[in-house]
């Protein structure tokens, strides 16, 4: 049901954890659909060094939440603003159709963070 | 290593039952219905395993009807009935902890102008027997209760509930699927007038089942069609499949208690070896093992979504299975977590081990060796681990996408 890329990400997902006052911080889901996504950020120079993240869900959660770490980082914040949640499941070679709802958040939690940060830096 | 814990979802075919199939596959061909040699070779078989059903659940071999799944039996023996007695009334008393096969066909009754009354249990998935006699009105028809759970593995008390609906003169339905095979089951001393069960789950093929219908008892045709089945249930029989279901009952009566202590032993050492080794688990069903079936542990682990959990037992070549919504295939984790009031993060993060009687001590050694380390690594990616600030619980999407 998942693609090799889903559950190389899902099995060994990059960038888990937490960043010490993190410069963002976004978070997106629900306990009811049973997917929570948070991420940190590094933000230097309107570029983002450093993504870090915390899930609860299922594989298509945490596979999601690790992409967008990799994809989000050495970008600019404008950049990263236009990352869609799509984009996200096509590195991964695409989602279950089931799982695009509910799971496919990580772009927005991305977006979460960035907002938080231009907020806190404005 | 493969480790199969998901019995309660299908078993594998017994080698006995696929032994005594396969000649009906090849030589043994004929439909049952027809008068030649061809024929005759094969009804034989067909009266045997009858005999064998009705053994194991104490009834006589005519009040058996062959059907092609428990989920068909359920249909036949509720709308069957509905359909029967729609003259006495249109009250239907069933539980909010069912199979879909029975919950859903009640929805579709309601549709259709029935009343349905779905009972809620407790925290430990039982049900109020007062509260269920109280709901019986002049107008209802049919009581239908699960003789086990498949999710928790709860057995509700069937010869209590046999009671008061003969007292109450109701017809008696319960979805025994879960039950047969695992613990007795016995049709008279429960005083049930239908009773269901399925193949899959007792070491027979899918696609085969068979419904307890009491002599006397009316029902309405749900297969129209040919004759088979004493005009009860058309369609060719599925010889071979009958014939495995009839050895795979008669192995279950012989191993019953066997495999009962068995199977309860390995069960049991998972439940206390998950219970002390790891923290933040909650047991899902009746705390008292005696009140559960012996091969179902359903838990709870506390911060972690349940398929990604599945997902990393499957690397370790463990099969379970979840309640969580992502595993249900709805947006919802399962109907009955919510029924036993579970809290929704519980219930997306429970587990249902069910085993069998091919399963081995050192399976479950393997299981309790590899287990708390997963467990950990998924809560330390968990933000709901060690959390300070309230858990964000409703979906504003969700609610919609679930309502159309
Ligand atoms: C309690 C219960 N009832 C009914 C069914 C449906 O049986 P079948 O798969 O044979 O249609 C199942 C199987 O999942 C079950 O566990």
């Amino acid at each position: 049901m998942y693609t090799e890329k889903v559950m190389d990400h899902f099995s060994n997902p990059r960038n888990v954890g937490e960043i010490e006052n993190a410069d963002g911080v976004g978070e997106v889901g629900n306990a009811s659909c049973g997917d929570i996504m948070k991420i940190f950020l590094k933000v230097e120079d309107g570029i983002i060094k450093d993504v870090k993240f915390k899930t609860f869900g299922c594989g298509a959660a945490i596979a999601t939440s690790s992409m967008v770490t990799e994809l989000a980082i050495g970008k600019t914040l404008d950049e990263a603003l236009v990352l869609t949640n799509q984009a996200v499941a096509d590195a991964l070679d695409g989602l279950p159709a089931a799982k695009m709802h509910c799971s496919n958040l990580a772009a927005d939690a991305l977006h979460e963070a960035i907002k938080d940060y231009k907020q806190k830096h404005s | 290593m493969k480790i199969y814990l998901d019995n309660n979802a299908t078993t594998p075919v017994k080698g006995e039952v696929l032994d005594a199939m396969l000649p009906f596959y090849r030589e043994q061909f004929g439909n049952p219905s027809s008068v030649h040699w061809a024929g005759r070779m094969v009804s034989g078989a067909i009266e045997k395993a009858r005999e064998q059903v009705a053994r194991l659940i104490n009834c006589s071999p005519a009040e058996i009807i062959f059907v092609s799944c428990g989920s068909e039996g359920d249909n036949f023996a509720i709308k069957g009935t509905a359909d029967a007695l729609k003259h006495k009334g249109n009250h239907i008393i069933t539980t909010s902890v069912e199979h879909p096969a029975v919950l859903e066909t009640c929805e579709f009754l309601e549709k259709q102008g029935f009343a349905v009354t779905y009972l809620p249990v407790d925290e430990h998935g039982m049900l109020d027997l007062a509260e269920l006699e109280a709901a019986i009105t002049d107008k209802t028809i049919l009581i239908s209760v699960m003789w086990a759970n498949n999710e928790i593995g709860n057995i509700y008390p069937m010869a209590k509930i046999g009671e008061i609906a003969r007292r109450h003169n109701v017809r008696l339905h319960t979805d025994a699927v879960q039950a047969v095979g695992k613990i007795p089951v016995d049709v008279q001393q429960a005083k049930v007038d239908m009773l269901v069960l399925s193949g899959h789950k007792i070491g027979a093929p899918k696609g085969v089942g068979a419904m307890y219908l009491k002599r006397g008892t009316r029902i309405t045709r749900f297969m129209h069609g040919g004759h088979q089945e004493r005009n009860r249930r058309a369609g060719t029989h599925n010889v071979a499949g009958i014939v495995g279901l009839g050895v795979a009952c008669e192995l279950a009566q012989q191993n019953l208690e066997k495999d009962y202590r068995f199977i309860r032993g390995l069960r049991d050492k998972l439940e206390q070896g998950i219970l002390n080794s790891v923290p933040d688990v909650k047991l899902n069903g009746h705390p008292d093992a005696d009140l559960r079936l012996p091969n179902t542990l359903n838990v709870s682990f506390n911060y972690i979504e349940g398929e990604s959990l599945l997902l990393f037992f499957d690397m370790k070549g463990i099969a379970a299975s979840s309640g969580s919504a992502c595993t249900s295939g709805s947006l919802e984790p399962s109907h009955v977590m919510s029924a036993m009031g579970v809290d929704i993060v519980l219930a997306h993060s429970s587990i249902r081990f069910s085993f069998g009687a091919d399963n081995t001590e050192d399976e479950v050694d393997y299981i309790l060796t590899e287990l708390p380390s997963i467990v950990q690594r998924l809560r330390d990616m968990s933000p709901l681990y060690h959390r300070q600030e309230p858990t964000p619980l409703h979906c504003d999407e969700c609610r919609m996408v679930h309502k159309v």
